[in-house]
């Protein structure tokens, strides 16, 4: 008789025969990777859609980094103790149940208690449930691994996700309306004097520019990210 | 009548396009349009999908969901609202809409299916396509084939998009940039200038 070699499944919060611990180094660079080498935005090219659109204000760009690390963390620990049951033919649709009903969850806490914050990101938090970043890790991640690293997989690319967005917002409010978190942060004498907000920021081209001039920094730091050909 | 139509498919291609006002659908957008070939097929296929959905979309948000939409059921049903579940129900509707369309094409060309195939699996997750639906649900718009026209329209500026900048993409293959902004890097700044040429329809009026 052929022995079975079923892997078994681990839905325990650590795989059963690693003895390594909760902090060993291999999960604290789960965490560390996605926020330079591995970045989700700017090396992963994921959830993109999302990083641009709400990055004219420093605290949109908080409440959607919160929202997306709250749902990255929950839809991947689920996904992960899931894993050995879901058919592999309706994953996809699988994904997409349980992320939108987690989008659905922040969507509805934020209209009850943070309501300017909602409208103002309006259709975005919606679009959680397509931003690739939640689906790329899912699926890349999620699926093969257990659900204490899958958790910190989750966080980790949230991580990276949120610094990026709040780099850019950082920028865009700064130098577009001398504002940060909505406070004027650039003196009043400056202005009498000669210093003019840079109304350009605000537009939504400069979200792009501003993405593409962090990508050329990273990479200018992080030779091996540099692209061939 | 038809003006209305017309200014509201003007308006979804140029003033409102899907990629540079709202930066919808970019991860597709930057991930298949290195060749000019994949980026027609990904657009025509966005087209397609977008023009089902929206419509789809609206009938199911317009008679079932929205504030009182269950009242033709009963006076007792009126009271309703199942507004929140919109966002599960849109979705479940377009992930099961490509698999169907995916399958019908299969069927009936083969040779659409060749060129279209590889694409519409991606397109579940393009966000342009459930933005579509979103924006059809903020807009409010009055019949349903006002939602087909935008759907339609939105779907062409994005094919629009891709095909543009698929194209520019080959053509820089053979310039001189500096190595860290190789690939993603220029193709973010590029990105950027032709939003800033968009930007030129945005005081129209129609």
């Amino acid at each position: 008789m052929k022995k079975e070699n079923i892997k078994k499944p681990s839905f325990l919060f650590i795989g059963r025969n690693s003895a390594e611990g909760i902090f060993s180094k291999k999960n604290k660079k789960l965490l560390s990777d996605p926020l330079d080498d591995n970045n989700p935005i700017t090396v992963q090219v994921l959830g993109i859609c999302s990083a641009l659109a709400i990055t004219v204000q420093l605290k949109p760009a908080v409440v959607m980094t919160a929202s997306v690390i709250f749902v990255m963390a929950c839809s991947n620990v689920i996904i992960s103790i899931l894993r050995n049951l879901i058919p592999n033919r309706i994953r996809i649709i699988v994904f997409l149940v349980v992320i939108s009903s987690l989008v659905a969850l922040v969507d509805q806490f934020l209209k009850a208690y943070a309501y300017d914050v909602s409208k103002e990101l309006s259709i975005f938090i919606g679009l959680i449930v397509t931003n690739c970043i939640v689906m790329g890790r899912l699926e890349a991640f999620a699926l093969g691994n257990g659900v204490w690293k899958s958790f910190l997989d989750g966080i980790g690319n949230a991580i990276g996700y949120g610094v990026i967005l709040i780099l850019v917002a950082f920028f865009r409010e700064l130098l577009g309306s001398g504002n940060l978190w909505g406070m004027q942060v650039v003196p009043d004498f400056l202005y009498e004097s000669w210093y003019v907000n840079n109304g350009l920021m605000l537009l939504s081209p400069m979200a792009l520019i501003t993405v593409g001039v962090i990508i050329w920094i990273q990479r200018s730091f992080n030779k091996k990210l540099i692209e061939k050909g | 009548m038809w003006e209305d139509y017309a200014n509201l498919f003007i308006k979804s291609i140029f003033i409102e396009n899907m990629v540079f006002a709202y930066f919808l659908g970019m991860c597709s957008y930057l991930a298949i349009s290195k060749t000019l070939k994949n980026g027609v097929g990904m657009g025509l296929a966005v087209i397609f999908v977008l023009t089902i959905t929206v419509p789809l979309n609206y009938l199911i948000y317009d008679y079932l969901l929205v504030d009182g939409a269950l009242s033709w059921i009963g006076p007792e049903y009126a009271e309703l609202d199942l507004s929140f579940l919109s966002l599960i129900m849109f979705i479940a509707v377009i992930a099961s809409m490509v698999q169907l369309v995916e399958m019908i094409v299969e069927k009936f060309s083969p040779a659409l299916y060749g060129s279209l195939g590889i694409f519409l699996p991606l397109i579940a997750v393009n966000c342009a396509i459930l933005g579509g639906s979103l924006f059809m649900q903020i807009k409010d718009f009055s019949g349903i084939s006002e939602a087909a026209v935008y759907g339609f329209g939105s779907g062409v500026g994005w094919f629009l998009a891709i095909v543009a900048i698929a194209a520019i993409r080959e053509k820089i293959a053979y310039s001189n940039v500096p190595a860290p902004l190789k690939g993603l890097g220029i193709t973010f700044i590029i990105t950027g200038l032709m939003a800033l040429g968009f930007m030129s329809f945005m005081g129209i009026k129609l």
